[in-house]
């Protein structure tokens, strides 16, 4: 505790100043009846900027995009009731992804909880299962401890969602402090077993034919140097799940790229090869190894991971470590010895030789991966990448050349759609001196299509990339190979003119099915800077490949 | 109703009890019980008590063994109002006792 003057404050005022003590500069949010008392004191801070979003899943998509491409715990803000459900999207598929947020609600007053008071919800109880922690305030005097507790439970371990419910009476009651509590910071990673980091390192330097599994946890852990230089020492082929992408260049050489139901032929069938599977921060997911069963069927198996549930959940491990990735694999690293592999690598090779991920059209932009490729030869690494859900996040997930953690920012977990937009806001807020690429679909960017309004109004430098193919691209996808052609609910017939909409929400727009030079249209665009809305149609029967049938094993890919 | 709840109340099935240290404040029950209707896992059965001065909790549970026991023993353990998780054989008397109230 540092000692200070006593103040008499609100409990808004102590939100405040623990907010700005906390080093939070931007918040977004709506307000509303249930914390217009924080709203007033926010209003008074000379720190902190708010942003005002349009909805509040907005709101919470944005904290997840500065958190995303940052690191660092971010804050958004909504009222009770309605303000606090339309969050909550936003808040579980921060959980699925581990993303570091701290969401504040208004309650209505204490006295009115639980009668059905106007704008009143159950946010605690709704957020019990997709929060890491959560909290309903009781008094003043409790924010003091609350706050700093919620940002350190959201940053520390396996990092998460932290929900800070709070009455109106508690808002506006007065408290006298005379000193604040350190800000809530990420605790020391617990320290790894050291026996199980040897009998790793020897299974490494044993195995014959090793592939190492890199999830979302390098990315949080600050890992990803440490996994690329394990991959070198020993020649370990490497793939990434979803999460990951980012964490190993993906044109490194010993980069498999993106494995499960999307990856290419190579990766998948290296993967069936393997007799060892070194899976770091990653949690097998079922979109990654398709039925479980049949991962990997030849392998023994390594898992680190900072959440010991996630060990044994899916997949008994040989060595389960629990630990903070970064921490063990400087541990292991210097244990691992340095290896040719010749062999294997020889293998893998031919498999990428033989198999590789078929990406059609990769040199004409107006097809998908053609477009895609043509928007990376704009830019450079420090730009950031962000998705919406369904077959343009796939094909952006195969086919963009992702070569820097943090650079990539997309709903993995909960696969949202309409995260997209917001969350590349968000990112572009944080991180003014980059440009935020948005690749959408024309379903998904309809689901947070208001925010091109605050986008517009704080002339963010995101570039919202359509590609339009007048469907729900996945769910036809799955319909034309799975369920007999038979479409239906997955073709639009009436289709807005997205062009004219972002124009009315004050955006330059590009539309490149008349650009007579598209790819120079393009870097054009590109180069200016404030939001930019490029708009090009696809064809809807072009299709996401390879494919895994849900629920099938890996090895049986449709096409690529 | 919960549909997918297989209760087992055959003779064979073995129970385990568990005993929690907690936080004693509202809220704590719904986090432990929620890990376990949200995966279709009955709690068979449940005491609770403050202990001390009324900050902490000891809660009582029996569920019947099945694979995923140890995986919600780890997710018992990951939160945050939940100070310590200890196993015991089925048959505790801590359930024995309070049984003559069922009966």
């Amino acid at each position: 505790m540092n000692k200070d003057t006593t103040e008499t404050l609100t409990g808004s005022q102590v939100v405040v100043r623990l907010l700005e003590r906390q080093g939070i500069r931007r918040i977004p949010g709506i307000p509303g009846g249930a914390i217009l008392p924080f709203y007033d004191a926010l209003s008074q801070s000379k720190l902190i900027e708010h942003v005002l979003t349009r909805h509040e899943q907005g709101a919470g998509f944005m904290a997840q995009g500065a958190a995303r491409a940052t690191g660092e715990v971010a804050v958004c803000l909504a009222t009770s009731g309605p303000g606090a459900t339309n969050l909550l999207t936003a808040i579980a598929d921060a959980k699925l992804d581990s993303i570091p947020m701290v969401a504040i609600t208004g309650q209505v007053p204490t006295s009115m909880i639980g009668t059905d008071a106007f704008q009143e919800v159950d946010t605690y109880g709704l957020t019990i299962p997709i929060t890491k922690h959560n909290f309903l305030v009781g008094s003043a005097r409790e924010l003091l401890e609350v706050i700093p507790k919620a940002f350190r439970l959201a940053a520390s371990g396996r990092p998460g969602p932290v929900l800070v419910d709070i009455p109106k009476d508690v808002q506006n009651e007065r408290i006298e402090v005379s000193e604040w509590p350190e800000p809530g910071r990420r605790d020391p990673v617990p320290e790894a077993d050291a026996d199980s980091i040897e009998r790793a390192a020897a299974m490494i330097n044993e195995a014959q034919r090793p592939i190492l599994y890199l999830g979302g946890g390098v990315v949080h852990s600050g890992a990803a140097a440490q996994s690329v230089e394990l991959a070198e020492k020993a020649s370990l082929p490497t793939v990434m799940t979803l999460m990951a992408l980012g964490a190993m260049p993906v044109d490194h050489a010993l980069s498999l790229g993106m494995l499960g139901m999307h990856g290419a032929r190579c990766t998948n069938l290296a993967l069936e090869e393997c007799d060892l599977l070194i899976a770091v921060g990653a949690r097998f997911d079922d979109r990654a190894t398709g039925k479980v069963s049949a991962f990997c069927p030849n392998a023994k198996i390594i898992h680190i991971d900072i959440d010991r549930s996630e060990l044994d959940k899916i997949k008994t491990a040989h060595v389960g470590i629990r630990g903070d990735v970064k921490q063990v694999l400087g541990k292991l690293l210097p244990q691992v010895k340095s290896n040719l592999r010749q062999d294997w690598l020889s293998r893998v090779g031919d498999l990428k030789a033989s198999c590789p991920l078929q990406m059609p059209g990769i040199d004409d932009p107006r097809t998908p991966y053609g477009l895609i490729r043509a928007v990376a030869d704009c830019l450079d690494d420090s730009a950031i990448i962000a998705t919406d859900v369904g077959q343009h996040q796939m094909w952006v997930a195969q086919a963009y050349p992702l070569r820097r953690p943090h650079q990539w920012l997309t709903s993995g977990g909960l696969g949202t759609m309409g995260f997209g937009l917001p969350a590349a806001i968000g990112a572009a807020m944080a991180q003014p001196e980059r440009t935020v690429v948005c690749f959408s679909g024309d379903g998904s960017i309809l689901m947070n299509i208001q925010e091109l309004a605050t986008a517009a109004e704080e002339g963010v430098n995101v570039k919202v990339v359509l590609m339009n193919n007048a469907s729900l691209g996945l769910v036809f996808q799955q319909q034309t190979m799975f369920y007999g052609q038979r479409i239906f609910s997955s073709k639009f017939k009436g289709v807005p003119d997205f062009l004219k909409i972002a124009e009315g929400f004050g955006w330059q727009t590009l539309d490149l099915d008349t650009a007579s030079e598209p790819k120079a249209a393009l870097a054009a665009a590109l180069s200016v800077r404030g939001p930019t809305f490029i708009h090009a149609s696809i064809d809807r029967h072009e299709q996401v490949l390879p494919m895994v049938a849900p629920g099938a094993a890996n090895k049986d890919m449709i096409g690529g | 109703m919960n549909s997918i709840t297989k209760t087992n109340h055959e003779p064979g099935q073995v129970q385990t009890v568990l005993e929690l240290a907690v936080n004693n404040h509202a809220g704590v029950m719904s986090h432990i019980v929620g890990l376990f209707s949200r995966r279709a896992y009955n709690v068979e059965g449940i005491l609770c008590m403050p202990v001390g001065n009324g900050k902490t909790s000891r809660i009582w549970l029996t569920v019947n063994e099945d694979a995923r026991l140890e995986q919600m023993i780890r997710q018992i353990e990951k939160l945050e109002d939940v100070l310590d998780v200890h196993r015991h054989g089925a048959g505790h008397e801590v359930f024995e006792r309070v049984g003559e109230f069922f009966r």
